[in-house]
């Protein structure tokens, strides 16, 4: 997970590697554009607006993590990028997600699926459930080729085990025909790694990709992935719950809440000095195993039903510094400054740590 | 409140043993082998301390947590309760005994039955220990605990599904502390919660803690949680405890090399100390329990491995120049993570 090659800690678009030259248009070009994405479910319980004007881009090599606790939209917004929405009752109701250009939502299906798995992939939390356990883990890599590529059934399984390989599956040779139950979670999750790979995408997504794996096993997946992407310039957009596994692996967060984006920054720069009161209540509030003598901040209260969002600032019944004003209006994402935003009516109060507790 | 060494502990685990049987065959059955989960533990837990096991999935901690609850029965050892062995007990004696140790179950979804109100799951515990509260009462008491755990008392005909995770866990919380129990043992109690509700019932672990003198027996795999909450802290791979130690000792100086990588491998939230930290990487998984490695358990993914590894088995023992016990012939301090105190 610690990033060894210092190519990583450079800015994105001074990365050079050889992935960089492989693609056709200009590399350093956003390859992917969110702009403001509206997903709703309509359920007999009402309509819960799970995503509310989301808009970020991503850049080659670039490692984007959207921060959100459950129920936060993070997962939704990253099903509707793929296009793997259940619909009904889940829809996309405003906005684009534009592909090197191209607007995805506006795509037939058919010219759709080009890019699901072959421009952009995704990797799922339970890859246990994730996987199909009646056929072997090759067979399901070889799918990749045998569907999107047409490869006979044979040179499929080679690329199988040379995907295996490449995602350090030990024995690939062998185990190739094997059965998604005989794997342990950490190898599961490298097997759907490798489908999301086949095809050398520009994009992974990555969804809580090891929220079920134990801390060492975390280590490796996640040094695995940033190993592949620094290999192929891929981006990566990682969607998580955890502060520690970002700290670690971002270029630029995200913070999702109640289906809107409340803040965005440069990794460093959100951890150093956080500009919306939830991001600053949630780094208080949760115990880092290199402090001692730490007191736990607690948040008030639960996160909203996206059935029924609070009017104005969705935060403001658990922030400790609502204001009359935050009831009312719905703050914008403003600019904090270059690369950075907060929706917060406070910020410049919540930088400075002027606003007073009450 | 730092226990005094002084004292008895409060619970004491000696040589804990339990091997769930592999069986073939249908109708009859035939022992092939055993799933050593717990193979040979020693604990002791004192009066208002907490006692973390941290180790990954399939290391035995919640064997060990059934176990100390007399839900499963031991294969060999004893579970010593202010000195009496509790884990031969049965019938009366042993439910007198486990009025004294409760249990907080990791997933408030699935250990609160949907079809009781909070308060028959809060009360069910004095139907079965009549004897705690008198039937008139038992309403008012389930009250007072729900406030004590921070709900409201009035909810207390709602049921578990119109409550939040967080609310959830406190209802198994309150439940817990209704027979007024010496030991609690919590197993991965804040892993299911999300970020912003876990420290509230950290918190409220903590409070509870001061207030009822309570011991815990503290599970998680999540090391930064058992760190901010517990006194001493017992390490497992599987099945056995291969370090031991108070807190400080355990995450300023581990001495095994387990531990040193399963700290190392802890995510900090501090993007500055990116690159910096020195990080132990762990090739491969944890083998089966139904087939442990020879020796020390830990060989096969050991940096330090050697030909003695394999042939003896390393003892729990206090190693010359350390200060706590470590299961490793080669036990050594390698700091993993720099620890800054803050007042």
């Amino acid at each position: 997970m610690t990033q060894t090659d210092t190519t990583t800690n450079q800015t994105p678009r001074h990365r050079k590697s050889a992935g960089e030259d492989r693609r056709e248009q200009d590399p350093n070009a956003t390859v992917l554009e969110v702009e403001n994405l509206h997903v709703e479910f309509r359920t007999r319980d009402g309509v819960a607006k799970a995503v509310n004007g989301v808009s970020f881009d991503l850049h080659p090599g670039e490692t984007l993590a959207i921060l959100g606790e459950s129920g936060s939209g993070k997962s939704v917004t990253a099903q509707a990028i793929m296009g793997i929405l259940d619909t009904p009752p889940g829809y996309v109701t405003q906005g684009s997600v534009r592909f090197r250009g191209t607007d995805l939502l506006t795509l037939p299906e058919k010219a759709r699926r080009r890019y699901r798995g072959e421009k952009i992939s995704m990797i799922f939390q339970d890859a246990l459930s994730s996987l199909n356990p009646v056929y072997s883990v090759g067979f399901q890599i070889g799918e990749m080729f045998r569907v999107h590529r047409g490869t006979s059934r044979a040179d499929a399984k080679k690329h199988a085990i040379e995907l295996m390989d490449r995602v350090h599956i030990p024995a690939a040779r062998d185990r190739v025909n094997d059965f998604p139950h005989q794997f342990s979670g950490g190898m599961r999750q490298r097997i759907m790694i490798a489908i999301a790979l086949a095809l050398d995408p520009e994009i992974i997504i990555a969804d809580e990709p090891t929220t079920a794996l134990d801390v060492t096993v975390q280590a490796q997946v996640m040094q695995l992935l940033a190993d592949l992407q620094a290999e192929s310039n891929m981006g990566l957009i990682l969607i998580t719950h955890d502060l520690g596994v970002v700290a670690d692996v971002a270029d630029k967060i995200a913070v999702m809440y109640a289906g809107r984006l409340i803040e965005k920054a440069p990794v460093l720069e959100l951890y150093a000095s956080p500009a919306h009161p939830y991001t600053e209540r949630l780094l208080a509030a949760i115990p880092r195993v290199d402090l001692k003598g730490q007191e736990l901040y607690t948040i008030k209260g639960i996160p909203p039903n996206l059935t029924d969002i609070p009017a104005g600032c969705a935060f403001h019944p658990r922030c400790p510094y609502a204001q009359p004003i935050c009831t009312e209006q719905v703050p914008a994402l403003d600019e904090v400054s270059a690369g950075r935003r907060s929706a917060c009516h406070f910020w410049k109060e919540t930088l400075d740590g002027t606003l007073a507790n009450r | 409140m730092e226990p005094s060494r002084t004292d008895e502990p409060v619970l004491e685990v000696r040589g804990l043993v339990k091997h769930f049987p592999l069986t073939q065959g249908i109708l009859f059955k035939k022992q092939v082998g055993a799933v050593r989960a717990v193979d040979g533990i020693d604990l002791k837990l004192y009066k208002g301390e907490t006692l973390g096991l941290v180790g990954e999935s399939g290391c035995g901690k919640s064997t060990t947590a059934r176990l100390l609850m007399r839900l499963d029965q031991p294969t060999e050892g004893q579970i010593l309760f202010h000195g009496e062995d509790i884990a031969q007990l049965s019938g009366k004696a042993l439910k007198a005994v486990r009025r004294n140790i409760q249990i907080v179950l990791q997933d408030p979804y699935s250990s609160l039955n949907p079809r009781m109100t909070v308060g028959d799951i809060v009360g069910e515990p004095f139907q079965i220990h009549k004897d705690v509260a008198p039937r008139g009462s038992r309403r008012k008491m389930v009250q007072e605990l729900l406030e004590v755990v921070g709900l409201n008392p009035e909810h207390i005909h709602r049921y578990p599904h119109q409550f939040s995770g967080g609310q959830r866990q406190r209802i198994g919380i309150a439940r817990g502390l209704a027979l007024r129990p010496e030991i609690i043992v919590c197993d991965e109690p804040v892993s299911a919660l999300d970020v912003s509700v876990q420290a509230q019932v950290i918190n409220l672990f903590e409070k509870l803690q001061d207030e009822f003198g309570l011991s815990y027996v503290f599970i998680a795999h999540d090391l930064s949680v058992v760190r901010h909450i517990s006194d001493r802290v017992s390490v497992m791979y599987l099945g056995k405890v291969v370090e031991t130690g108070d807190e400080e000792q355990i995450y300023e100086r581990p001495t095994h090399p387990y531990t040193q990588a399963l700290l190392s491998a802890v995510p900090v939230p501090d993007p500055t100390l990116r690159g910096h930290r020195d990080q132990i990487m762990l090739e491969g998984d944890v083998p089966s329990p139904a087939n442990p490695p020879s020796g020390c358990r830990f060989r096969t993914r050991c940096w330090k491995v050697q030909d003695v590894c394999a042939q003896e088995e390393p003892e729990l023992i206090v190693r010359e120049g350390l200060d706590h016990p470590s299961a490793c012939h080669f036990a050594d301090v390698r700091q993993v993570i720099e620890t800054r105190i803050l007042t």
